[in-house]
């Protein structure tokens, strides 16, 4: 079985501080990560390898060259190949576009590595938080898709997948090729080895550059090509003036607090 | 694609037994008054199979218009098959804007659909308005974890979608509804549905957490301790009909599932009452329900966050404050 695993490198954003004077981010200093989100889908993908060795799991990003470090992450965690997709013309492109580029991207590694049995993703990567560029890649592919999975399982020419949703855990049955995004299992992901660490560290990672698509719809791509544009960004006021109770026992505060939530009508 | 309208399409989603989600009867109201600056018609879109009660929920909240898609082929929310009879329909009227409620299903549909018509989509709204320059949808969202906040627009392709957040907006106030119902056939070409439900791990009614329709919620976070710290805030929960959630720290520590948690890797919450127990107050948890009516947090660290976005702050160990409040309540309840 042939799996592509779509990671992206995000900055980690419980690390990010507002400049309370400026009122802006600061990015300084704050370390890029591979998302979490794409570290549970290689996980995934890794627990179907487990199963069946003959598995060949190929990782893909676009980002800047410097994206690259999370590729060598992942292969160092379990991937066989990585490519980066990554060009000027690539930037500023919205959800509708980078998946487009992706889609593009993922026909072109399969010249060369074979059809994809299954594309998975992370559900959404953390620093925009959109869940878009999955559900879009499966799109502009035509294939299924399975949001929200846990875990997959290998059954024939299908994949069973345990999705989480609110009525509990559901079992979907659904035919190859196919694009699942995957959410946070129960189990946490598997380390880098030593011996694959010096295996990815020499790795060669091909780069699909601005030229590596000739047929691209260039009016799809790129800020131009894309149909959403930031109108402008602020950080967020929530402050409230509540009501503070303190240095009282515990049931002096409970008692208090129960009447007040009553008198306000809340309860 | 083109439109035909000038309308505000709400897609209101429908639960197993007939009734609307909340979020889409709230949808309802900066619909309302987005489609009268936009100069359209407020347009509810239901699909599903046995929708009565949610058709006459989204007349009675002030919808002009609803168009019905029904049959069996949409008794259970599948991919393939919504995204299917959106799109057609979508294709069919030609709507200025749409809306969907940022649910799950919400935020599986929304990418296929817009893909599909090649247009632009903004993900999880918490405030809407129509730009004044332009007179294109404003949409506003948190990024960076909450960090930050954006404002989205798609000047050129319609229409423009966007999902927006569950507990964001108020239902509009109920009145005799009078809209026009339109029903619409909508077939699946053969082969369209390529996922299949199998089963459920876990029983249905034990495990199901419904945070995003809950109007009283009870979270714990760091402070509890350990799965067995979950226990006053389950009973205080349950005293009050209310859900349990968690916090990112609780989640991650294994000592509660993680649908559960609220936040930004999580679910977000507007409830009419969110007690935060325990849980300090990280940003990325703060972007999940601040935009609940409500918010009681108990911490013992007087200089937690939390305490920031609060209507009642009480100082004070929550295995002390919560089992007396839990006693209080009931004795109110009856």
């Amino acid at each position: 079985m042939n799996i592509l695993v779509c990671v992206k490198q995000v900055p980690d954003t419980t690390e990010i501080k507002i400049d309370p004077v400026k009122n802006t981010l600061i990015r300084d200093g704050v370390p890029s990560i591979l998302n979490p989100f794409d570290g549970y889908a290689l996980e995934a993908a890794a627990r179907i390898k487990d199963e069946d060795p003959s598995t060949r799991i190929i990782v893909l990003t676009m980002g800047p060259p410097q994206a690259e470090k999370v590729l060598r992450e992942c292969l160092s965690i379990a991937a066989d190949a990585a490519y980066l997709v990554s060009g000027r013309t690539f930037g500023g492109s919205d959800t509708l576009a980078t998946s487009y580029i992706l889609y593009n991207a993922i026909k072109k590694v399969e010249e060369r590595e074979g059809p994809f049995d299954a594309i998975f993703c992370g559900k959404q990567a953390i620093d925009g938080d959109t869940a878009q560029v999955g559900p879009e890649i499966a799109e502009h592919l035509g294939y299924p898709q399975v949001t929200y999975a846990l875990e997959a399982f290998r059954k024939d020419n299908m994949l069973e997948v345990h999705r989480e949703t609110d009525e509990g855990v559901q079992i979907v049955g659904v035919k190859t090729p196919c694009v699942m995004t995957f959410t946070k299992p129960a189990w946490e992901p598997r380390y880098p080895t030593i011996s694959r660490k010096r295996a990815a560290h020499r790795a060669e990672i091909p780069v699909l550059g601005d030229d590596a698509f000739p047929d691209i719809d260039t009016a799809m791509i790129g800020l131009k090509g894309s149909p959403t544009r930031v109108k402008k960004t602020f950080v967020p006021q929530r402050k409230k003036d509540g009501l503070m109770l303190r240095g009282e026992s515990g049931e002096a505060a409970a008692r208090k607090l129960c009447a007040l939530l009553r008198d306000a009508g809340v309860i | 694609m083109e439109t035909k309208s000038r309308d505000l399409w709400v897609y209101i989603e429908v639960q197993e037994d007939g009734s609307p989600k909340n979020v889409g009867i709230e949808l309802l109201n900066p619909g309302r008054r987005m489609a009268d600056k936009q100069g359209g018609a407020l347009t509810a879109v239901i699909i599903g199979c046995g929708v009565d009660k949610a058709v006459r929920e989204a007349s009675r909240h002030g919808a002009d218009r609803i168009i019905v898609a029904e049959s069996d082929d949409f008794k259970e929310y599948n991919t393939d098959a919504y995204a299917y009879a959106l799109t057609s329909l979508v294709e069919k009227y030609g709507p200025e804007s749409m809306l969907i409620g940022a649910t799950g299903n919400g935020r599986d549909l929304a990418p296929r659909v817009s893909c599909r018509l090649k247009t632009g989509l903004t993900a999880d709204c918490t405030a809407l308005d129509i730009d004044e320059e332009t007179g294109n949808v404003a949409w506003t969202r948190p990024a960076f974890g909450g960090n930050l906040m954006a404002t989205i627009l798609c000047p050129e392709r319609r229409p423009q979608i966007g999902t927006v957040r569950p507990g964001v907006f108020k239902k509009p106030t109920p009145a005799e509804g009078a809209a026009e119902i339109i029903r619409e056939d909508v077939r699946l070409p053969a082969g369209c549905i390529r996922t299949q439900v199998l089963g459920f791990l876990r029983d249905v009614s034990a495990g199901k957490v419904d945070l995003e329709n809950a109007e009283i919620i009870v979270s714990g976070g760091r402070g509890v301790g350990g799965p067995a710290g979950f226990a006053p805030v389950r009973e205080l929960a349950e005293a009050l009909g209310g859900e349990v959630g968690a916090s990112r720290a609780a989640v991650d520590s294994g000592w509660i599932s993680h649908a559960h948690q609220v936040g930004q890797t999580g679910k977000t919450v507007g409830p009419k009452l969110y007690f935060a127990c325990g849980i300090s107050g990280a940003i990325q948890h703060l972007a999940g329900m601040t935009g609940s009516d409500v918010v009681v947090a108990v911490n013992k660290d007087p200089s937690a966050p939390i305490f920031g976005v609060a209507d009642y702050g009480v100082v004070g160990d929550l295995f002390e404050v919560l089992p007396v409040l839990t006693e209080e309540i009931r004795k109110i309840r009856g």
